[in-house]
């Protein structure tokens, strides 16, 4: 017999004040290993206005495709200094912004490699429960293969693919919650 | 490597819907095409790992964060953090935040006239411990107007944000106290189909954890989703 899941509720409009305090946007310190990267962007609501309210947590694997977790079996080296998780808080323009390395390919279910990812949660007034997304990088030839991207209608793989943002390691990636380039969003 | 066991997807009718009109926001926020089921893999199954450096013990006491203390009710809110398995979910990040006694958020988009409480700023963390229990001590957070529809008024809830161990357990919810006549107007709690998992959200009233001459005690327990019974693929780097 099993016990009844908790169900979801809204984070409100006063998100900032419970998740300030773990706050990570630079989630790679002197040291760690791996191609140097900034991911930013900005939340886009359906009449495209801004989304100044929203919290975007991101998780991934180290530059070797790593998850600082005890469920990776790999046999690859955590980095002490390298979690793999950030979260920020969207500002005035509906921004976020993190500074990172750019993750390895991690394992794929049945066998194979995803190409490198970063798994996406969206929270924010107005979703009784939270989005779940991924951003993949342009031009990585590991992308033909991913099994998840391959998921996705290839009309929409671009919404999940970010773009150079002028700079080295510079990267922009919107989330658009709905229109005509409506994020891919997933059901996880 | 070993096979992936992914996590069960959430019962019929138990989660709330992504668009629900009684809830405005939902209207321009909530995604318009079907989502795309994910098979769990090792990133879905693994997560961000927290410990004591994120949490100090004494985050989890939201009456002692100031000179003061602030004024209201004091409660005590422990429950335990287990999967659907009746598994305990152990050393997991709960963050809780909530209005002061009087309905207002320490927020600078909170407009209430109710007065903020210079020794309550309203936010906390703990971590669970081996038996998957947690504890926070605060006050009751007072109702507070919104602007959804005409009187609109929240009933008083904690917000409550937990981190299992892995990315597809990760839930934000709310808690609410029992007896709280707000609760059947409010469009946030009656976005949840099922009754039984809407009644689910409410706390009871504690007698074993209330303390004599200092708090009342309030038990949530939260579940997290489960895992599937066995690995359906097998995984290799």
């Amino acid at each position: 017999m099993s016990l009844l899941t908790t169900a979801s509720q809204t984070v409100g409009p006063y998100v900032g004040i419970g998740f300030a305090a773990l706050c990570v946007e630079e989630l790679a310190p002197e040291g760690v290993s791996g191609e140097r990267i900034t991911l930013t962007g900005r939340v886009t609501d359906g009449d495209g206005k801004p989304v100044n309210d929203a919290a975007v947590e991101i998780w991934q694997a180290n530059a070797a495709g790593k998850y600082a977790h005890p469920e990776d079996a790999q046999d690859k080296a955590v980095e002490a200094r390298f979690r793999g998780y950030g979260r920020s808080l969207t500002r005035a323009d509906g921004g976020f912004r993190f500074a990172t390395i750019k993750p390895g390919c991690v394992p794929a279910p049945g066998g194979g490699l995803q190409a490198p990812h970063i798994a996406v949660t969206v929270f924010m007034r107005g979703l009784l429960r939270h989005l779940a997304t991924r951003v993949y990088f342009p031009g990585d030839p590991a992308n033909a293969e991913d099994p998840v991207l391959r998921l996705v209608p290839e009309e929409r793989r671009a919404t999940l693919i970010a773009r150079p943002a002028g700079g080295k390691g510079a990267f922009e990636w919107n989330i658009r919650l709905q229109g005509t380039d409506e994020t891919v969003f997933f059901d996880l | 490597m070993t096979g992936i066991t992914g996590y069960r997807r959430p019962y019929f009718r138990t989660q709330p819907p992504y668009l629900h009109p009684d809830y405005q926001s939902t209207v321009k926020r909530s995604p318009t095409r079907p989502l795309v089921l994910l098979p769990h893999s090792l990133t879905e199954v693994t997560g961000p790992v927290f410990g004591y450096e994120d949490v100090k013990p004494t985050d989890g006491d939201l009456t002692r964060q100031h000179a003061g203390e602030p004024i209201g009710e004091r409660i005590i809110v422990s429950g335990r953090l287990l999967d659907e398995n009746s598994r305990p979910v152990v050393h997991a990040l709960i963050e809780l935040w909530q209005a002061n006694a009087a309905g207002r958020y320490r927020h600078e988009v909170d407009d209430h006239n109710a007065p903020l409480d210079p020794n309550f700023s309203g936010a906390g963390r703990v971590l669970t411990d081996a038996e998957g229990r947690y504890r926070f001590v605060t006050v009751k957070p007072g109702a507070y107007p919104w602007r959804n529809h005409y009187n609109a008024w929240r009933p008083a809830h904690l917000h409550l944000s937990i981190f299992g161990i892995g990315l597809a357990q990760r839930i934000v919810t709310q808690m609410y106290f029992p007896g709280d006549p707000l609760i059947p107007y409010d469009p946030m709690f009656s976005s949840i189909p099922d009754e039984k998992a809407r009644e689910r959200l409410v706390s009871s009233f504690d007698w074993e954890t209330t303390r004599p001459d200092q708090a009342l005690g309030f038990r949530f327990d939260i579940v997290l989703r489960g895992r599937d019974a066995t690995p359906t693929e097998s995984t290799r780097s």
